[in-house]
């Protein structure tokens, strides 16, 4: 019997393969190509551009990480835009808090949120949820319209290509500044240092928020099914610091049940391997080198 | 996750146990999901059945889905033919780096004229069919394919009209190709005030009474050269113009460098063939999409085809690239097939733009509604031109700060405006970062209070034709010594973009006046080797003692 495997490209010298059982969906929207493979390994498998983004087994890592983060450390979330998310993963964990009010969901692409609805129903089960309202638009037209409406924004990108290429730049954290409470936080999926081009992507990330933000840190995470499995989150935010006003107490009497995300993981995240720093501190005009 | 640019754009099902991958025993299938690149959107699709029409009514006679010049280097490279000609680098091969840069494919067609490619000097085949479709395509009766740009067209329309000593009526806000092109040929111009929005502070496109003026002033002038539309999108009124110019037996000329899309959008002003001009100079590079420095030289019925051939051979290389010449090819056959849909894009596009700006505040887009029925008959919707100064910032800050902060590359800024513009090639996801970034300069860069702008037109006074100016004997002066003296080069001020003084024309005191005052409101002067603007070249006092006005008699007023 035939054998049929995945692969993408995490480096134009790298490939990550796994064995899949079958193609669920494939299909092509207005923005990028979908497809859901069921896998031997992470079961059920979302791709967009031939990207993995989200798999039935190792979602928690990515999803806690971006959400719990910053619940622990705001005290009052009331009001959260998430940008990006169309598999829901996020949304379901920010549902799990019962103190926020509301939840504005941006996704440029509804082909998405209908085929993860239907093949990751258990990761897409917020969608319903009466707090949460859903906006098809681009992100950063979204965010342009919006000042001091958020305590909260957690932008969910894909890559800094293709469609999600607007939500690494510096315009959009212009705007999302503003959008921001005065003391609201900014979380986003900051890509991996590993790779030299997805570093660079991460430096110039890195570069574009440093001067909008009073404070900005870098926390990390390892997700198996991402480039080089070792993926960064960006905090940043107006008021809180993420280690100085984190109070693990508000986080252990929410009794929320996580598989990843706890006290110490959180403090430990934000401590950087030295080639991560180095990085974050070189110089931008460096852009020649390939 | 970024991606090197060559990869294949689609997704492709590779299965390795496939030609050319055996030897390797028994391999499991393989399925390859190849990253999409920057560059989005599949090959558009050919139609079965050939278009009849355009969209704005032209009925193409010729099948606009064929692209011969293309098909020929298709064919040419599908030979591998080996090289024993030039250009060196055989088909890449002896210039690995460059290759690696370009690309194999790219290398591997940039060839020499050879019998099946044909020849631009004296086309007979390949390329006399792809001008053919190209006129057909832009409702001409000829077509050249230029490739050293649409200088290189307004040089040969004007040279191909007006020889030495004769008169040709044009705008005095004209490129520094049309100057450049009186140099060459010798002919006189009469310069007519383009007229000033004072609000925008920019040059508008001629009003109907001041060609008119100087239509009947100069009966005896060979051509009117109309820049329609300008840089910011101004139209003039053109169909007005060409009646009137022809009922005086002269020709029209259009440098049409900006307007390429009006041959195919619908809703867009008209185009200059369309309208019956004489020649037109097509910037297809500009929004067409073809490659940088090719261009398109249209002419109607009323113009000897094979002296404007000549007139074009006597400065064109006779290597021309086929790069180029392909790209012109492949980009003619695109507009013609889809260029409705695609300019509707664009239009919505720039329209989306506009309203949004408004939102945002403090930016002012030029719009329809700026158009007055004469010098501004009508806009061009699918350039973004924006005011600025509203916001208390100058058109040339906005646009350094897009660039350095941003990485937003627009195609200028002045004192008071700035133009981004929107072609075949734009997405509505790069326009969202655009708008966003302008949000962002007006939240982070309160304005200051705009000073006026200076907008008085001044009359020039020709002494001498600009090529006479160009080759006579010069020296430097310092500028405030210049009273009385012929210049023997330029002055530009920026806004509005229009000449103060050109080669052969007499520095008077208003002239002096003008530049100390644009200077002092923060205009810049360009066009002097010195570019401090401290000394000016003028002619010798002996180049001028040897040639005592001997333009008196033809029309010049002196």
């Amino acid at each position: 019997m035939k054998e049929l495997w995945f692969s993408e490209y995490h480096s134009p010298n790298v490939r990550f393969d796994f064995r899949i059982k079958r193609e669920l969906y494939s299909g092509e929207s207005e923005y990028q190509h979908i497809h859901i493979f069921d896998s031997y390994e992470f079961g059920r498998v979302l791709v967009l551009d031939g990207c993995v983004m989200v798999t039935e087994r190792d979602e928690f890592i990515y999803h806690e990480m971006l959400v719990h983060v910053p619940m622990s450390v705001h005290p009052d979330v009331k009001r959260v835009l998430v940008i990006g998310a169309g598999d829901g993963g996020t949304l379901k964990q920010l549902c799990r808090y019962p103190d926020i009010e509301a939840i504005d969901l941006v996704e440029i692409d509804g082909d998405v949120i209908d085929v993860c609805r239907e093949f990751l129903p258990h990761l897409a089960s917020s969608f319903d949820d009466p707090r949460v309202a859903i906006h098809i638009t681009d992100g950063l037209r979204f965010v342009r319209h919006c000042q001091d409406a958020y305590d909260l924004i957690l932008v969910d990108s894909t890559d800094p290509f293709g469609p999600g290429e607007g939500l690494f730049t510096r315009e959009f954290f212009g705007n999302c500044y503003h959008a921001l409470e005065a003391d609201g936080i900014l979380v986003n999926q900051h890509e991996s240092p590993y790779y030299r081009s997805d570093a660079r992507e991460v430096r110039k990330a890195h570069a574009n928020t440093r001067e909008i933000f009073e404070i900005q840190r870098l926390y990390q995470a390892h997700i198996p099914t991402y480039p080089s499995g070792h993926w960064l989150f960006g905090f940043m935010s107006k008021h809180y610091h993420p280690l100085d006003d984190f109070e693990a107490q508000r986080f252990l009497n929410r009794e929320l049940v996580c598989d990843y995300y706890n006290p110490e993981l959180h403090r430990g995240a934000f401590a950087l391997p030295s080639y991560v720093q180095r990085l974050l501190n070189e110089d931008d005009d460096d852009e020649s080198e390939v | 996750m970024s991606f090197p640019k060559d990869f294949p754009r689609t997704q492709q099902y590779e299965s390795p146990a496939g030609a050319g991958h055996g030897g390797e025993g028994r391999m499991p299938e393989r399925l390859v999901l190849k990253r999409k690149t920057l560059a989005e959107g599949p090959l558009r699709q050919i139609p079965d059945q050939a278009p009849s029409a355009s969209c704005t009514g032209q009925h193409y006679a010729l099948d606009q889905r064929r692209a011969p010049l293309f098909s020929a280097l298709e064919a040419y490279r599908k030979r591998r033919i080996v090289a024993f000609d030039v250009p060196g680098h055989k088909q890449g091969r002896g210039n690995p780096e460059l290759t690696d840069f370009l690309g194999e494919r790219c290398l591997s067609v940039d060839v020499n004229s050879m019998k099946p490619l044909d020849n631009l000097i004296h086309p007979i085949s390949v390329i006399r069919d792809a001008q053919a479709l190209a006129a057909d395509a832009f409702g001409a009766d000829h077509a050249f394919f230029m490739v050293n740009g649409t200088s290189g067209a307004v040089q040969a329309m004007v040279c191909s009209t007006v020889r030495s000593g004769e008169t040709i009526i044009m705008p005095r806000n004209v490129h520094r190709s049309a100057i450049n092109a009186l140099i060459l040929s010798g002919a006189l111009p009469v310069y007519v005030d383009p007229g000033i929005d004072e609000e925008l502070g920019i040059p508008l496109g001629m009003s109907r009474e001041a060609v008119e003026a100087a239509i009947l002033a100069h009966p005896e002038a060979k051509a009117v050269l109309v820049n329609n539309p300008t840089y910011y999108g101004v139209c003039a009124d053109l169909k007005s113009i060409i009646e009137m110019a022809h009922a005086h037996g002269m020709k029209v000329l259009v440098d049409e460098a900006h307007g390429t899309h009006f041959y195919f959008g619908k809703g867009l002003p008209p185009a200059a063939m369309h309208l019956g001009a004489d020649m037109a100079a097509v910037s297809l590079h500009k929004t067409g999409g073809s490659l940088t420095q090719s261009s398109l030289l249209l002419s109607s019925a009323a113009v000897d085809a094979n002296y404007v051939a000549q007139v074009i051979n006597l400065s064109q290389t006779t290597s021309a690239s086929y790069l180029l010449m392909s790209s012109l090819d492949i980009s003619r056959r695109n507009l013609a097939l889809f260029g409705e849909s695609i300019y509707e894009r664009v239009v919505e596009l720039a329209d989306y733009g506009r309203r949004e700006l408004e939102l945002i505040g403090g930016y002012l887009p030029f719009s329809s509604k700026f158009c007055d029925g004469d010098a501004f008959f009508a806009f061009d919707r699918s350039k973004l031109s924006v005011h600025t100064r509203q916001l208390g910032l100058s058109g040339l800050e906005v646009y350094d700060i897009l660039r350095d902060e941003y990485s937003i590359q627009i195609e200028f800024g002045d004192l008071g405006n700035i133009l981004a513009v929107l072609s075949v090639g734009d997405r509505a996801a790069a326009l969202e970062r655009l708008l966003s970034a302008l949000n962002e300069i007006k939240r982070r860069h309160p304005g200051r209070e705009a000073s006026e702008l200076p907008s008085e037109y001044i009359e020039p006074c020709p002494r001498i034709s600009p090529r006479e100016a160009f080759y006579a004997d010069k020296e430097s002066v310092r500028l405030e010594d210049s009273l009385g003296r012929v210049a023997a080069e330029f002055v530009m001020c920026y806004p509005p973009g229009i000449p103060i003084v050109a080669p052969g024309e007499e520095i008077n005191d208003e002239i002096l006046n003008y530049i100390d005052s644009a200077r002092r409101h923060g205009a810049s002067m360009t066009g002097p080797r010195d570019h401090s603007l401290e000394y000016i070249d003028v002619l010798s006092e002996a180049t001028l003692r040897a040639k005592p006005s001997k333009l008196s008699g033809s029309g010049y007023r002196l």
